[in-house]
Protein backbone atom coordinates (compact mmCIF):
# COMPACT_ATOMS: atom_id res chain seq x y z
CA UNK A 1 0.00 0.00 0.00
CA UNK A 2 1.55 3.46 -1.22
CA UNK A 3 1.45 5.99 1.40
CA UNK A 4 -0.89 8.64 1.44
CA UNK A 5 0.79 12.18 2.86
CA UNK A 6 -1.51 14.35 5.29
CA UNK A 7 -2.49 16.70 2.82
CA UNK A 8 -3.65 14.49 0.15
CA UNK A 9 -5.25 12.21 3.19
CA UNK A 10 -7.09 15.43 3.27
CA UNK A 11 -8.27 16.57 0.25
CA UNK A 12 -12.04 17.34 0.29
CA UNK A 13 -14.19 15.12 -1.24
CA UNK A 14 -15.98 15.99 -4.41
CA UNK A 15 -18.87 16.41 -5.22
CA UNK A 16 -19.67 18.81 -2.39
CA UNK A 17 -23.56 19.01 -1.56
CA UNK A 18 -25.67 22.07 -2.19
CA UNK A 19 -27.50 23.35 1.26
CA UNK A 20 -30.26 25.31 -0.23
CA UNK A 21 -31.44 26.16 -4.17
CA UNK A 22 -29.72 29.00 -4.68
CA UNK A 23 -25.89 29.07 -5.50
CA UNK A 24 -22.90 25.96 -5.44
CA UNK A 25 -22.04 24.73 -2.73
CA UNK A 26 -20.63 26.66 0.63
CA UNK A 27 -17.06 25.44 -0.06
CA UNK A 28 -16.32 26.92 -3.16
CA UNK A 29 -15.90 30.35 -1.52
CA UNK A 30 -12.97 29.86 0.16
CA UNK A 31 -11.45 27.09 -2.00
CA UNK A 32 -11.86 29.96 -4.43
CA UNK A 33 -9.89 32.16 -2.42
CA UNK A 34 -7.30 30.64 -0.69
CA UNK A 35 -6.40 27.89 -3.71
CA UNK A 36 -8.10 28.29 -6.61
CA UNK A 37 -7.22 25.42 -8.57
CA UNK A 38 -6.46 22.45 -5.60
CA UNK A 39 -6.91 18.59 -5.40
CA UNK A 40 -10.05 16.89 -4.24
CA UNK A 41 -10.81 13.50 -3.80
CA UNK A 42 -13.41 11.76 -6.00
CA UNK A 43 -16.23 10.65 -3.38
CA UNK A 44 -16.88 7.72 -6.02
CA UNK A 45 -13.62 6.02 -6.44
CA UNK A 46 -10.92 7.87 -4.10
CA UNK A 47 -9.12 9.51 -7.08
CA UNK A 48 -7.71 12.90 -7.13
CA UNK A 49 -8.49 15.70 -9.85
CA UNK A 50 -8.22 18.85 -9.75
CA UNK A 51 -11.04 21.46 -9.07
CA UNK A 52 -10.68 24.90 -11.04
CA UNK A 53 -12.93 27.34 -9.33
CA UNK A 54 -11.84 31.03 -10.76
CA UNK A 55 -13.84 32.33 -14.06
CA UNK A 56 -10.61 33.17 -16.13
CA UNK A 57 -9.03 29.71 -15.26
CA UNK A 58 -12.53 27.83 -16.33
CA UNK A 59 -12.69 29.45 -19.32
CA UNK A 60 -8.98 28.84 -19.85
CA UNK A 61 -9.06 24.92 -19.47
CA UNK A 62 -12.39 24.85 -21.45
CA UNK A 63 -10.98 26.30 -24.40
CA UNK A 64 -8.19 24.41 -24.23
CA UNK A 65 -7.38 21.79 -27.41
CA UNK A 66 -5.08 20.04 -24.69
CA UNK A 67 -7.48 18.54 -22.50
CA UNK A 68 -10.48 16.10 -23.62
CA UNK A 69 -14.06 15.19 -22.44
CA UNK A 70 -13.97 11.83 -23.33
CA UNK A 71 -15.24 9.35 -20.03
CA UNK A 72 -13.89 6.86 -20.94
CA UNK A 73 -10.23 8.17 -20.38
CA UNK A 74 -8.26 6.91 -17.49
CA UNK A 75 -8.23 10.19 -15.51
CA UNK A 76 -11.53 11.25 -16.28
CA UNK A 77 -13.30 12.30 -13.08
CA UNK A 78 -16.51 10.00 -12.49
CA UNK A 79 -19.32 11.57 -10.61
CA UNK A 80 -21.63 8.20 -11.26
CA UNK A 81 -21.38 4.67 -10.28
CA UNK A 82 -21.28 3.00 -13.97
CA UNK A 83 -18.83 0.92 -14.44
CA UNK A 84 -15.93 1.68 -16.92
CA UNK A 85 -16.76 -1.55 -19.65
CA UNK A 86 -20.11 -0.40 -19.57
CA UNK A 87 -18.60 2.96 -20.33
CA UNK A 88 -16.90 1.92 -23.09
CA UNK A 89 -19.38 -0.38 -24.44
CA UNK A 90 -22.35 2.45 -24.85
CA UNK A 91 -22.04 5.00 -28.13
CA UNK A 92 -20.77 8.05 -27.04
CA UNK A 93 -22.27 11.08 -28.70
CA UNK A 94 -20.96 15.21 -29.22
CA UNK A 95 -20.65 15.63 -25.15
CA UNK A 96 -18.20 13.00 -24.58
CA UNK A 97 -16.66 13.07 -27.83
CA UNK A 98 -13.26 15.10 -28.89
CA UNK A 99 -12.00 16.48 -32.26
CA UNK A 100 -12.69 15.67 -35.01
CA UNK A 101 -15.50 12.91 -34.00
CA UNK A 102 -16.58 16.28 -32.12
CA UNK A 103 -16.70 18.58 -35.09
CA UNK A 104 -18.32 16.58 -37.58
CA UNK A 105 -21.55 15.70 -34.82
CA UNK A 106 -21.46 19.38 -33.95
CA UNK A 107 -21.85 20.75 -37.40
CA UNK A 108 -24.12 18.37 -38.63
CA UNK A 109 -26.30 19.46 -36.06
CA UNK A 110 -26.20 23.10 -35.49
CA UNK A 111 -28.04 24.27 -38.33
CA UNK A 112 -31.38 22.91 -36.73
CA UNK A 113 -30.54 25.35 -33.46
CA UNK A 114 -29.78 28.55 -35.66
CA UNK A 115 -31.59 31.75 -33.85
CA UNK A 116 -33.79 31.40 -36.57
CA UNK A 117 -34.99 28.36 -37.09
CA UNK A 118 -35.56 28.37 -32.94
CA UNK A 119 -37.22 31.84 -33.56
CA UNK A 120 -39.65 30.24 -35.88
CA UNK A 121 -40.66 27.45 -32.91
CA UNK A 122 -41.63 30.78 -30.47
CA UNK A 123 -45.34 30.80 -31.82
CA UNK A 124 -46.04 27.26 -31.17
CA UNK A 125 -43.98 27.05 -27.65
CA UNK A 126 -46.18 29.81 -26.31
CA UNK A 127 -49.24 28.00 -27.11
CA UNK A 128 -48.11 25.01 -25.91
CA UNK A 129 -47.21 26.93 -22.41
CA UNK A 130 -50.47 28.68 -22.19
CA UNK A 131 -52.19 25.12 -22.90
CA UNK A 132 -50.42 23.56 -19.44
CA UNK A 133 -50.99 27.01 -17.65
CA UNK A 134 -54.96 25.85 -18.74
CA UNK A 135 -54.58 22.50 -17.12
CA UNK A 136 -53.28 23.96 -13.98
CA UNK A 137 -55.61 26.82 -13.51
CA UNK A 138 -58.40 24.03 -14.37
CA UNK A 139 -57.09 21.64 -11.79
CA UNK A 140 -57.06 24.31 -8.65
CA UNK A 141 -55.72 23.20 -5.52
CA UNK A 142 -52.12 22.30 -4.79
CA UNK A 143 -49.94 21.43 -8.02
CA UNK A 144 -46.36 20.22 -8.43
CA UNK A 145 -45.20 22.54 -11.47
CA UNK A 146 -42.18 20.65 -11.67
CA UNK A 147 -45.07 17.50 -12.86
CA UNK A 148 -47.23 19.46 -14.49
CA UNK A 149 -45.47 22.14 -16.19
CA UNK A 150 -41.42 21.90 -16.01
CA UNK A 151 -40.88 18.25 -17.35
CA UNK A 152 -44.19 18.34 -19.95
CA UNK A 153 -42.55 21.77 -21.78
CA UNK A 154 -39.59 20.43 -22.60
CA UNK A 155 -40.74 17.12 -23.71
CA UNK A 156 -43.03 18.99 -25.92
CA UNK A 157 -41.10 21.06 -27.36
CA UNK A 158 -38.67 17.70 -28.00
CA UNK A 159 -41.33 16.08 -30.01
CA UNK A 160 -42.16 19.68 -31.98
CA UNK A 161 -38.31 19.78 -33.09
CA UNK A 162 -38.01 15.88 -33.68
CA UNK A 163 -41.64 16.12 -35.68
CA UNK A 164 -43.21 12.98 -33.35
CA UNK A 165 -46.35 12.70 -34.39
CA UNK A 166 -49.05 13.75 -31.73
CA UNK A 167 -50.03 9.91 -30.79
CA UNK A 168 -47.05 9.22 -30.03
CA UNK A 169 -45.94 12.22 -27.63
CA UNK A 170 -47.68 10.35 -24.34
CA UNK A 171 -44.78 7.78 -24.55
CA UNK A 172 -42.17 10.66 -24.49
CA UNK A 173 -43.75 12.40 -21.35
CA UNK A 174 -43.86 8.79 -20.06
CA UNK A 175 -40.24 8.44 -20.67
CA UNK A 176 -39.20 11.82 -19.14
CA UNK A 177 -41.71 11.29 -16.17
CA UNK A 178 -39.86 7.69 -15.71
CA UNK A 179 -36.46 8.73 -15.95
CA UNK A 180 -36.65 12.18 -14.22
CA UNK A 181 -38.67 11.12 -10.88
CA UNK A 182 -37.38 10.72 -7.39
CA UNK A 183 -38.77 7.08 -6.95
CA UNK A 184 -37.04 5.83 -10.65
CA UNK A 185 -34.93 2.89 -10.19
CA UNK A 186 -32.25 2.02 -12.25
CA UNK A 187 -33.76 -1.15 -14.07
CA UNK A 188 -37.14 0.80 -15.15
CA UNK A 189 -34.46 3.75 -16.42
CA UNK A 190 -32.52 1.11 -18.57
CA UNK A 191 -36.24 -0.68 -19.46
CA UNK A 192 -37.29 2.79 -20.47
CA UNK A 193 -33.99 4.18 -22.36
CA UNK A 194 -34.03 1.06 -24.58
CA UNK A 195 -37.74 1.67 -25.27
CA UNK A 196 -36.91 5.20 -26.31
CA UNK A 197 -33.64 3.62 -28.65
CA UNK A 198 -35.97 1.56 -30.13
CA UNK A 199 -38.40 3.86 -31.19
CA UNK A 200 -35.83 6.28 -32.15
CA UNK A 201 -34.19 3.74 -34.46
CA UNK A 202 -37.68 3.50 -36.00
CA UNK A 203 -38.04 6.22 -36.66
CA UNK A 204 -34.57 6.68 -38.36
CA UNK A 205 -35.74 4.37 -41.21
CA UNK A 206 -38.68 5.71 -41.34
CA UNK A 207 -37.91 8.97 -42.04
CA UNK A 208 -34.44 8.08 -44.46
CA UNK A 209 -37.52 6.20 -46.66
CA UNK A 210 -39.81 9.58 -46.26
CA UNK A 211 -37.90 12.27 -45.25
CA UNK A 212 -40.11 15.04 -43.77
CA UNK A 213 -39.43 18.66 -42.37
CA UNK A 214 -38.03 17.82 -39.03
CA UNK A 215 -35.00 17.60 -36.84
CA UNK A 216 -34.58 14.07 -37.46
CA UNK A 217 -34.96 13.92 -41.59
CA UNK A 218 -32.68 17.33 -41.67
CA UNK A 219 -30.09 15.28 -39.96
CA UNK A 220 -30.53 12.41 -42.47
CA UNK A 221 -30.39 14.32 -45.41
CA UNK A 222 -27.63 16.44 -44.27
CA UNK A 223 -25.63 13.68 -43.74
CA UNK A 224 -26.26 12.00 -46.98
CA UNK A 225 -25.91 15.38 -49.01
CA UNK A 226 -22.94 17.27 -47.81
CA UNK A 227 -21.07 13.93 -47.04
CA UNK A 228 -21.11 14.20 -43.72
CA UNK A 229 -20.26 9.96 -43.65
CA UNK A 230 -22.08 9.05 -40.31
CA UNK A 231 -24.18 6.08 -40.29
CA UNK A 232 -27.59 6.17 -39.70
CA UNK A 233 -26.77 3.99 -35.98
CA UNK A 234 -24.50 7.23 -35.72
CA UNK A 235 -27.49 9.55 -36.25
CA UNK A 236 -29.56 7.37 -33.70
CA UNK A 237 -27.08 7.95 -30.87
CA UNK A 238 -27.03 11.59 -32.05
CA UNK A 239 -30.94 11.85 -31.97
CA UNK A 240 -30.66 10.67 -28.08
CA UNK A 241 -28.13 12.66 -27.04
CA UNK A 242 -30.38 15.82 -28.42
CA UNK A 243 -33.45 14.25 -26.35
CA UNK A 244 -31.14 13.40 -23.25
CA UNK A 245 -29.29 17.00 -23.37
CA UNK A 246 -32.44 18.64 -24.04
CA UNK A 247 -35.16 18.11 -20.99
CA UNK A 248 -33.76 16.91 -17.62
CA UNK A 249 -31.47 20.60 -18.08
CA UNK A 250 -34.37 22.70 -19.17
CA UNK A 251 -37.16 21.23 -17.10
CA UNK A 252 -34.63 21.71 -13.59
CA UNK A 253 -34.10 25.35 -14.95
CA UNK A 254 -37.95 25.66 -15.46
CA UNK A 255 -38.41 24.88 -11.75
CA UNK A 256 -35.59 26.38 -10.14
CA UNK A 257 -36.65 29.55 -12.61
CA UNK A 258 -40.06 29.69 -11.33
CA UNK A 259 -38.94 29.47 -7.62
CA UNK A 260 -36.55 32.19 -7.81
CA UNK A 261 -38.59 34.56 -9.01
CA UNK A 262 -41.29 33.64 -6.33
CA UNK A 263 -39.00 33.90 -4.09
CA UNK A 264 -37.79 37.50 -5.26
CA UNK A 265 -40.59 39.64 -5.78
CA UNK A 266 -38.81 42.77 -6.51
CA UNK A 267 -37.31 41.10 -9.48
CA UNK A 268 -40.31 39.32 -10.88
CA UNK A 269 -42.28 43.31 -10.67
CA UNK A 270 -38.90 44.03 -12.86
CA UNK A 271 -39.59 41.38 -15.48
CA UNK A 272 -43.23 41.93 -15.27
CA UNK A 273 -43.06 45.86 -15.88
CA UNK A 274 -40.22 45.13 -18.56
CA UNK A 275 -40.67 42.20 -20.64
CA UNK A 276 -37.30 43.07 -22.69
CA UNK A 277 -35.54 42.13 -19.70
CA UNK A 278 -36.24 38.35 -20.27
CA UNK A 279 -33.55 37.34 -21.92
CA UNK A 280 -31.47 38.99 -19.25
CA UNK A 281 -33.00 37.50 -16.54
CA UNK A 282 -32.76 33.85 -18.17
CA UNK A 283 -28.93 34.76 -18.41
CA UNK A 284 -29.19 35.12 -14.17
CA UNK A 285 -30.95 32.61 -13.86
CA UNK A 286 -28.42 30.39 -15.47
CA UNK A 287 -25.56 31.97 -13.65
CA UNK A 288 -27.41 31.84 -10.48
CA UNK A 289 -28.13 28.37 -10.43
CA UNK A 290 -25.67 26.65 -12.77
CA UNK A 291 -27.54 23.44 -13.01
CA UNK A 292 -24.57 21.75 -14.54
CA UNK A 293 -21.62 21.89 -12.32
CA UNK A 294 -19.04 19.66 -13.10
CA UNK A 295 -20.37 18.09 -16.49
CA UNK A 296 -17.76 20.08 -18.09
CA UNK A 297 -14.91 17.92 -16.59
CA UNK A 298 -11.87 16.86 -18.60
CA UNK A 299 -8.59 15.08 -18.51
CA UNK A 300 -5.48 16.59 -19.88
CA UNK A 301 -3.75 14.86 -22.16
CA UNK A 302 -0.24 16.63 -22.43
CA UNK A 303 1.17 18.61 -19.44
CA UNK A 304 -0.57 21.99 -18.64
CA UNK A 305 0.26 24.84 -17.50
CA UNK A 306 -2.29 26.91 -15.45
CA UNK A 307 -1.44 30.08 -13.52
CA UNK A 308 0.69 28.92 -11.44
CA UNK A 309 -0.20 25.40 -11.08
CA UNK A 310 0.89 22.21 -13.63
CA UNK A 311 -1.63 19.86 -14.26
CA UNK A 312 -0.21 16.62 -15.53
CA UNK A 313 -0.54 14.89 -18.57
CA UNK A 314 -3.22 12.09 -17.49
CA UNK A 315 -4.98 14.50 -14.35
CA UNK A 316 -8.50 14.79 -13.85
CA UNK A 317 -9.96 18.83 -13.50
CA UNK A 318 -13.38 19.56 -13.07
CA UNK A 319 -13.44 22.56 -14.65
CA UNK A 320 -16.35 23.86 -12.31
CA UNK A 321 -19.14 26.11 -13.91
CA UNK A 322 -20.75 27.43 -10.44
CA UNK A 323 -17.75 28.21 -9.14
CA UNK A 324 -16.49 30.23 -12.12
CA UNK A 325 -20.21 31.66 -12.03
CA UNK A 326 -19.74 33.16 -8.66
CA UNK A 327 -16.11 34.34 -9.00
CA UNK A 328 -16.48 38.20 -7.42
CA UNK A 329 -13.87 39.26 -9.76
CA UNK A 330 -16.38 39.04 -12.44
CA UNK A 331 -19.76 39.36 -10.46
CA UNK A 332 -20.10 41.42 -7.83
CA UNK A 333 -21.89 40.49 -5.09
CA UNK A 334 -22.14 37.01 -6.44
CA UNK A 335 -24.92 35.89 -4.46
CA UNK A 336 -27.69 38.66 -5.19
CA UNK A 337 -30.21 37.17 -7.66
CA UNK A 338 -30.61 40.42 -10.09
CA UNK A 339 -31.79 40.29 -13.53
CA UNK A 340 -30.69 43.35 -14.61
CA UNK A 341 -26.91 42.68 -13.92
CA UNK A 342 -24.56 44.18 -16.48
CA UNK A 343 -21.59 41.45 -16.05
CA UNK A 344 -19.02 39.67 -18.74
CA UNK A 345 -21.38 36.64 -19.84
CA UNK A 346 -21.43 33.83 -17.62
CA UNK A 347 -20.67 30.59 -18.45
CA UNK A 348 -23.65 28.69 -17.43
CA UNK A 349 -24.03 27.36 -20.71
CA UNK A 350 -20.75 25.86 -20.54
CA UNK A 351 -17.41 27.43 -22.94
CA UNK A 352 -14.88 25.84 -25.32
CA UNK A 353 -16.32 24.12 -28.11
CA UNK A 354 -18.88 21.68 -25.94
CA UNK A 355 -20.67 24.85 -25.14
CA UNK A 356 -24.24 23.61 -24.95
CA UNK A 357 -25.53 23.38 -28.67
CA UNK A 358 -28.91 23.59 -27.53
CA UNK A 359 -29.02 26.65 -25.86
CA UNK A 360 -30.85 28.75 -28.18
CA UNK A 361 -33.63 26.59 -28.40
CA UNK A 362 -33.32 26.29 -23.70
CA UNK A 363 -33.27 30.14 -24.18
CA UNK A 364 -36.23 30.36 -25.86
CA UNK A 365 -38.35 27.91 -24.00
CA UNK A 366 -37.10 29.99 -20.53
CA UNK A 367 -37.81 33.66 -21.82
CA UNK A 368 -41.23 32.44 -22.87
CA UNK A 369 -42.25 30.78 -19.97
CA UNK A 370 -40.96 32.97 -16.90
CA UNK A 371 -43.60 36.10 -17.86
CA UNK A 372 -46.45 33.64 -19.13
CA UNK A 373 -46.86 32.30 -15.79
CA UNK A 374 -46.83 34.90 -14.05
CA UNK A 375 -48.87 37.04 -15.78
CA UNK A 376 -51.54 34.43 -16.39
CA UNK A 377 -51.45 33.70 -12.66
CA UNK A 378 -50.05 36.72 -10.51
CA UNK A 379 -50.61 35.41 -7.18
CA UNK A 380 -48.83 32.32 -7.76
CA UNK A 381 -46.94 31.26 -4.29
CA UNK A 382 -45.57 28.05 -2.86
CA UNK A 383 -47.98 25.87 -1.05
CA UNK A 384 -44.94 24.45 1.51
CA UNK A 385 -41.96 26.06 3.39
CA UNK A 386 -38.99 26.93 0.56
CA UNK A 387 -36.46 25.15 2.93
CA UNK A 388 -39.19 22.27 2.85
CA UNK A 389 -38.53 21.68 -1.31
CA UNK A 390 -36.29 18.31 -2.25
CA UNK A 391 -33.06 19.11 -3.99
CA UNK A 392 -32.03 17.00 -6.60
CA UNK A 393 -28.55 16.37 -4.78
CA UNK A 394 -28.14 13.35 -6.02
CA UNK A 395 -28.34 14.32 -9.47
CA UNK A 396 -25.75 15.17 -11.32
CA UNK A 397 -27.54 18.19 -12.39
CA UNK A 398 -29.04 20.25 -9.96
CA UNK A 399 -32.61 21.30 -9.81
CA UNK A 400 -35.57 20.50 -7.72
CA UNK A 401 -38.04 16.90 -7.12
CA UNK A 402 -41.06 18.67 -6.73
CA UNK A 403 -42.37 23.08 -6.41
CA UNK A 404 -45.92 22.63 -4.84
CA UNK A 405 -47.52 26.04 -5.50
CA UNK A 406 -50.89 27.46 -4.72
CA UNK A 407 -52.56 30.89 -6.10
CA UNK B 1 -12.73 49.25 -34.96
CA UNK B 2 -12.30 45.94 -37.99
CA UNK B 3 -12.90 42.58 -37.15
CA UNK B 4 -12.15 39.38 -38.48
CA UNK B 5 -13.99 35.76 -37.90
CA UNK B 6 -12.35 32.19 -38.67
CA UNK B 7 -15.25 30.21 -39.83
CA UNK B 8 -13.06 27.38 -38.92
CA UNK B 9 -12.62 27.68 -35.33
CA UNK B 10 -16.56 29.06 -34.99
CA UNK B 11 -19.05 26.49 -33.43
CA UNK B 12 -22.65 28.20 -34.39
CA UNK B 13 -23.16 29.21 -30.81
CA UNK B 14 -25.20 32.47 -31.81
CA UNK B 15 -23.51 33.86 -29.08
CA UNK B 16 -21.91 36.66 -31.30
CA UNK B 17 -25.69 37.48 -32.86
CA UNK B 18 -26.85 37.62 -29.02
CA UNK B 19 -24.43 40.13 -28.29
CA UNK B 20 -25.02 42.34 -32.19
CA UNK B 21 -26.99 41.53 -34.42
CA UNK B 22 -26.48 44.63 -36.73
CA UNK B 23 -23.00 43.42 -36.88
CA UNK B 24 -23.36 39.74 -36.82
CA UNK B 25 -25.23 37.05 -38.20
CA UNK B 26 -25.37 33.12 -38.50
CA UNK B 27 -25.48 31.41 -42.27
CA UNK B 28 -28.36 29.33 -43.25
CA UNK B 29 -27.09 26.76 -44.24
CA UNK B 30 -24.39 26.06 -41.44
CA UNK B 31 -25.37 28.19 -38.30
CA UNK B 32 -21.42 29.67 -38.70
CA UNK B 33 -21.23 33.30 -38.02
CA UNK B 34 -21.46 35.55 -40.74
CA UNK B 35 -19.57 39.07 -40.67
CA UNK B 36 -22.12 41.95 -41.90
CA UNK B 37 -20.08 44.51 -41.34
CA UNK B 38 -16.16 44.22 -40.88
CA UNK B 39 -15.59 47.93 -39.21
CA UNK B 40 -18.57 48.59 -37.20
CA UNK B 41 -18.84 52.51 -36.36
CA UNK B 42 -17.91 53.09 -32.12
CA UNK B 43 -21.80 52.79 -31.12
CA UNK B 44 -21.09 49.06 -31.73
CA UNK B 45 -17.93 49.02 -29.71
CA UNK B 46 -19.45 47.39 -26.39
CA UNK B 47 -21.75 45.30 -27.78
CA UNK B 48 -18.80 44.10 -30.30
CA UNK B 49 -16.49 43.71 -27.37
CA UNK B 50 -18.69 41.53 -25.87
CA UNK B 51 -19.95 39.17 -28.58
CA UNK B 52 -15.72 38.68 -28.82
CA UNK B 53 -15.21 38.06 -24.99
CA UNK B 54 -18.30 35.74 -25.05
CA UNK B 55 -17.60 33.74 -28.14
CA UNK B 56 -17.18 30.26 -26.71
CA UNK B 57 -14.48 29.09 -29.35
CA UNK B 58 -12.57 32.48 -29.78
CA UNK B 59 -13.72 32.95 -33.24
CA UNK B 60 -14.00 36.20 -33.22
CA UNK B 61 -10.60 38.63 -33.50
CA UNK B 62 -10.18 42.36 -33.53
CA UNK B 63 -7.57 43.52 -35.84
CA UNK B 64 -7.99 47.26 -35.57
CA UNK B 65 -9.46 49.30 -32.43
CA UNK B 66 -9.21 52.91 -32.33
Amino acid sequence: MTEISEAEAEYPSFPMARSCPYGPPKEYEEIREQAPISKVRLALNGREAWLVTRYDDVREILSDSRVSADITNDGYPLMLPVPMEILKSVPRALFHLDHPEHTVQRRLIMPEFTIRRIDAMRERTLEIIDEYIDAILAKGGTVDLIEELAMPIPAQAICELLGIPVGDRHFFHEYVAGILGKDSDPEQIAVREAQMAAYIERMLVERSEKPGDDLVSNLIVRNEEDGFGLELAEIGILVRAIVAGGHETTANMIGLGILALIDHPDQRELLMRDRSLASRAVDELMRIFSISDFGTSRVAMEDIQLGDTLIREGEGIIASLAAANHDPDLFPDPYRFDITRESVRNVGFGHGVHQCSGQTMVRMQLELIFPRLFERVPGLRLAVPAEELPLKNDSLIHGLYKLPVTW
Amino acid sequence: MRLTVDRERCISSGSCVRSDPAVFDQDVADGRVLLLHEAPGPEHRDAVLRAVHSCPAGALTIVEDR
